[in-house]
């Protein structure tokens, strides 16, 4: 009998910490929404959505350089450089090229920052902690230099509309989260590269063993990282019809927790995109539900702070 | 009356028994040997016994009283030390840090007294003619060196029961010899020294009495007197065993496999051997002679300085792992956890991840044909798995190895190296080991398999080659293969050259 009981209770457990970041995402909404019924209106789930999508965005490619094992503090800075340098190719009063020009050369912004963040972790063989750190500082300096100083505003209709305007009813910028979350889940469950991408978290030497070009995965990862910064970066500047090179500060920190929240390992070697966008929305959903109740985001801050802990110490239990 | 009597002790799992009712005694100055197939319970039993486990049933009496070991910490302060089979040094210390670490001698002032640390140090070393350094930092030490450091340790604590875990399984016979000359000093300061092996040889070497368990179960203790090689293989698997190396009748073809000069300095000298189709070539040597770095150097782990590799007779230039897997050429390697396996995932990951080219359609993996190579895989090799989502962390040495294999083999390799295919793992998954080599071979490919263990080498190969030093020492084959001759090559210096 008690056999059994023992049996159960791994059961439960194990089960528990699979799927507990759902349950704890329902609780929290049935708390909210217990509340204040205003909670579970549409217009505040949009609302709640479209405020995630930038964080989930960048959760997303970090999640990704997560898994291999690195991590990417430089998606704050590298949000802003190609914020500042895409507003300034389109403002309404010079637009200097086309719009998806300009979105373009922001994404590719994106790209060389990852890469060079990649080559300095595969070649140069430095923690992924120092060498995007490197990268976040120059970005920022970066950033200001080419604005000197000042934010860069005033930009054609057609590029605002990705960030604030509406396509049935719903904003743009929950779209491209969608399209997102799909194409990294996508990537890392269904190609050849994803699944290395897991193989290089779990075990970097036995990947290598198993004829995996490591250097070239880890490359993937943070150019991927890279250019979905690069992105929001575009999209704030729509939704703000201006970028500043001060843009986009500790942004890097809320991807990483939402990352953490959602279950990836910072070891390495595990992590499930849904359960990331899960956490994402979890912190977008107790910012958004304790504005509601009229908290302080001074106690917002500290909430956060122990979700995130909490979400760290069932990963933990879950690992034993 | 018994220094250490363990009494219908037993344990279980998430309701799993993985001991049931083991009653035996332990004597003061004797080496009780422990022994038994991997799953048959005995790092269990360890561990109860040294405090990291508690025992369902039954109970442990030392010295007349009944005990409760609650902790490790417990099982030292009544003079129980475990060595573990993974060791765990802290690298970037001194070795007179790591075996005060946690009990530093304190200065007046509460300050690490290292005068006296280094001293105490020194004198332990000195006692026990373990010839290390205490100044010493860990890292610098051979796996030998930081086990004697380790055992060194465990005396320390005045222990009278040292527990070492398969102390032998990764270090040289001549480390071994080493070894062994401790731990007979350790019986003759009347200590007991319980010892898990899996290896014959030296089992019979040093035992006074052994132990066997079997899936959990106690099968029986004896004195090594009472005991031949096979009738203790029998209590192991409970089965007769006629022949583990079952002979091929080798008939081996044209030349598949050439090296010639190969080299990487530091590590070994103008290498040069060829493997013919359907032949098994044994390397043999000591620790340190350069096989495993031959074997990575082919594979394009870590490519050699200079030398050519021919294959079907052309030239081919192998700079990565994956240059050596287009030319069907495979590696089990040495260390399944390091180089073979990602512990974190599945059993199914493993297995089809150096393969995984072989379901890509238009892009995407196609799981459902991945899913049935791999259960093919499972039921081919005989991996004893529930599924292919079990992770394979949770599996046993031998069923963790044949993963390997199954993985590699699903490459369709021409060219097999095998680096210590059996270290670790028990004889049944041995023999299947040997079979499926055998049935490699048979099929008119290649194998290399390096081996530390003399039996295997010369029951398994056609030819032998031999590497001391980084150098080739000797190629040796049909009578030629024998103990003697291959440890005479093995032991051939750089200087009388």
């Amino acid at each position: 009998m008690e056999m059994i009981k023992k049996m159960k209770m791994s059961v439960d457990s194990k089960e528990m910490s699979q799927y507990g970041i759902y349950f704890a995402f329902l609780i929290l909404c049935v708390l909210f929404a217990a509340s204040n019924p205003v909670f579970l209106s549409l217009g505040n789930i949009i609302n709640i959505l479209r405020q995630i999508s930038f964080n989930a965005i960048l959760a997303m490619g970090m999640t990704m350089v997560i898994i291999t094992g690195g991590i990417d503090l430089s998606v704050g800075s590298v949000l802003a450089v190609a914020a500042v340098v895409s507003a300034s190719l389109i403002q309404a009063s010079h637009p200097m090229v086309p719009t998806i020009v300009a979105i373009l050369v922001g994404v590719l912004i994106g790209a060389v920052c990852g890469c060079f963040n990649g080559v300095f972790v595969t070649k140069g063989g430095l923690p992924a902690f120092i060498s995007t750190m490197v990268m976040m500082t120059i970005a920022r300096g970066a950033a200001q230099l080419f604005t000197k100083g000042r934010p860069v505003s005033g930009l054609t209709s057609d590029f605002t509309f990705l960030g604030s305007g509406f396509i049935l009813g719903i904003p743009v910028p929950i779209y491209l989260l969608a399209g997102i979350v799909i194409i990294t889940a996508f990537i890392l469950n269904k190609t050849r590269t994803g699944r290395w991408i897991y193989a290089v978290g779990g075990n970097e030497t036995a990947a290598r063993a198993s004829g995996i070009n490591v250097h070239r995965v880890k490359m993937v990862t943070y150019i991927y990282c890279g250019m979905l910064a690069a992105f929001v970066g575009i999209i704030m500047t729509a939704r703000l019809n201006s970028a500043s090179p001060v843009v986009g500060e500790g942004y890097e920190l809320d991807a990483i927790a939402a990352s953490v929240i959602g279950g990836t390992s910072m070891e390495g070697g595990k992590g499930k995109i849904i359960s990331v966008l899960i956490g994402a929305l979890i912190i977008g959903t107790i910012s958004n539900g304790l504005d509601i109740l009229n908290v302080s985001s001074y106690w917002q801050q500290i909430v956060k702070g122990l979700i995130i802990l909490v979400a760290v110490l069932i990963d933990r239990k879950a690992a034993k | 009356m018994s220094y250490l009597q363990i009494k219908n002790v037993g344990k279980s799992f998430f309701g799993v028994e993985a001991l049931k009712d083991i009653s035996f005694n332990i004597e003061l100055g004797e080496i009780h040997v422990v022994i038994g197939e991997n799953g048959a319970g005995k790092s269990t039993l360890m561990k109860i016994i040294a405090g990291l486990y508690h025992q369902d049933k039954g109970e442990i009496i030392l010295k007349g009283e009944q005990v409760q070991i609650n902790s490790p910490i417990d099982a030292i302060g009544k003079g129980i030390a475990m060595i573990h089979q993974e060791l765990m040094p802290v690298p970037y210390l001194t070795v007179a840090e790591n075996v005060f670490l946690g009990r530093e001698p304190k200065t007046k002032l509460g300050l690490v007294d290292r005068k006296q640390m280094f001293a105490d140090t020194k004198k332990l070393l000195d006692e026990m003619k373990i010839p290390i350094q205490p100044e010493a930092e860990m890292r610098t030490l051979s796996v030998a060196q930081i086990q004697l450091v380790e055992i060194a340790k465990a005396v320390s604590y005045n222990s009278e029961l040292l527990i070492m875990d398969e102390p032998t399984s990764a270090i040289s016979d001549r480390e071994v010899d080493n070894l062994c000359d401790l731990v007979f000093r350790l019986k003759a300061q009347n200590k007991a020294i319980v010892f898990i092996s899996h290896k014959l040889d030296e089992i019979f070497r040093v035992a006074d009495r052994i132990t066997v368990l079997r899936d959990g179960e106690y099968i029986g203790t004896k004195n090594k007197e009472e005991l031949t090689r096979d009738g203790l293989i029998q209590m192991m698997i409970g089965r007769e065993l006629k022949d583990v190396y079952e002979k091929r009748d080798c008939k081996p073809g044209k030349v598949i496999f050439e090296v010639e000069n190969l080299c990487k300095a530091g590590k070994f000298d103008n290498i040069s051997f060829n493997v013919r189709e359907g032949e098994v070539l044994g390397i043999a040597g000591l620790m340190g002679a350069g096989r495993t770095e031959v074997c990575e150097a082919i594979f394009g782990l870590n490519p050699a300085d200079s030398g050519t590799i021919k294959i079907d007779g052309k030239k081919v230039s192998i700079r990565s792992t994956k240059d050596a897997i287009e030319h069907k050429i495979a590696l089990v390697p040495e260390d399944r956890k390091e180089l073979g396996l990602n512990l974190k995932d599945s059993t199914g990951f493993n297995i089809s991840l150096s393969v995984l080219k072989n379901f890509v359609e238009r892009g995407m993996i196609r799981k459902d044909k991945e899913n049935k190579a791999v259960d093919e895989a499972i039921e081919t090799f005989n991996v004893k798995v529930q599924n292919r989502k079990t992770p394979v962390v949770s599996l046993s040495g031998g069923n963790q190895q044949k993963v390997v294999i199954a993985k590699w083999m699903l490459s369709n390799p021409n060219i097999l190296i095998l680096d210590e295919p059996t270290r670790g793992i028990d004889i049944g998954a041995k023999t299947e080991i040997y079979k499926l080599i055998n049935q490699f071979a048979k099929e008119g490919k290649a194998v290399i398999m390096v081996s530390s263990e003399l039996p295997e080498v010369i029951g398994m190969s056609d030819r032998v080659m031999v590497l001391s030093e980084g150098m080739k020492t000797g190629m040796l084959s049909g009578d030629e293969i024998n103990q003697m001759e291959i440890m005479k090559c093995a032991t051939i210096q750089r200087e009388s050259f």
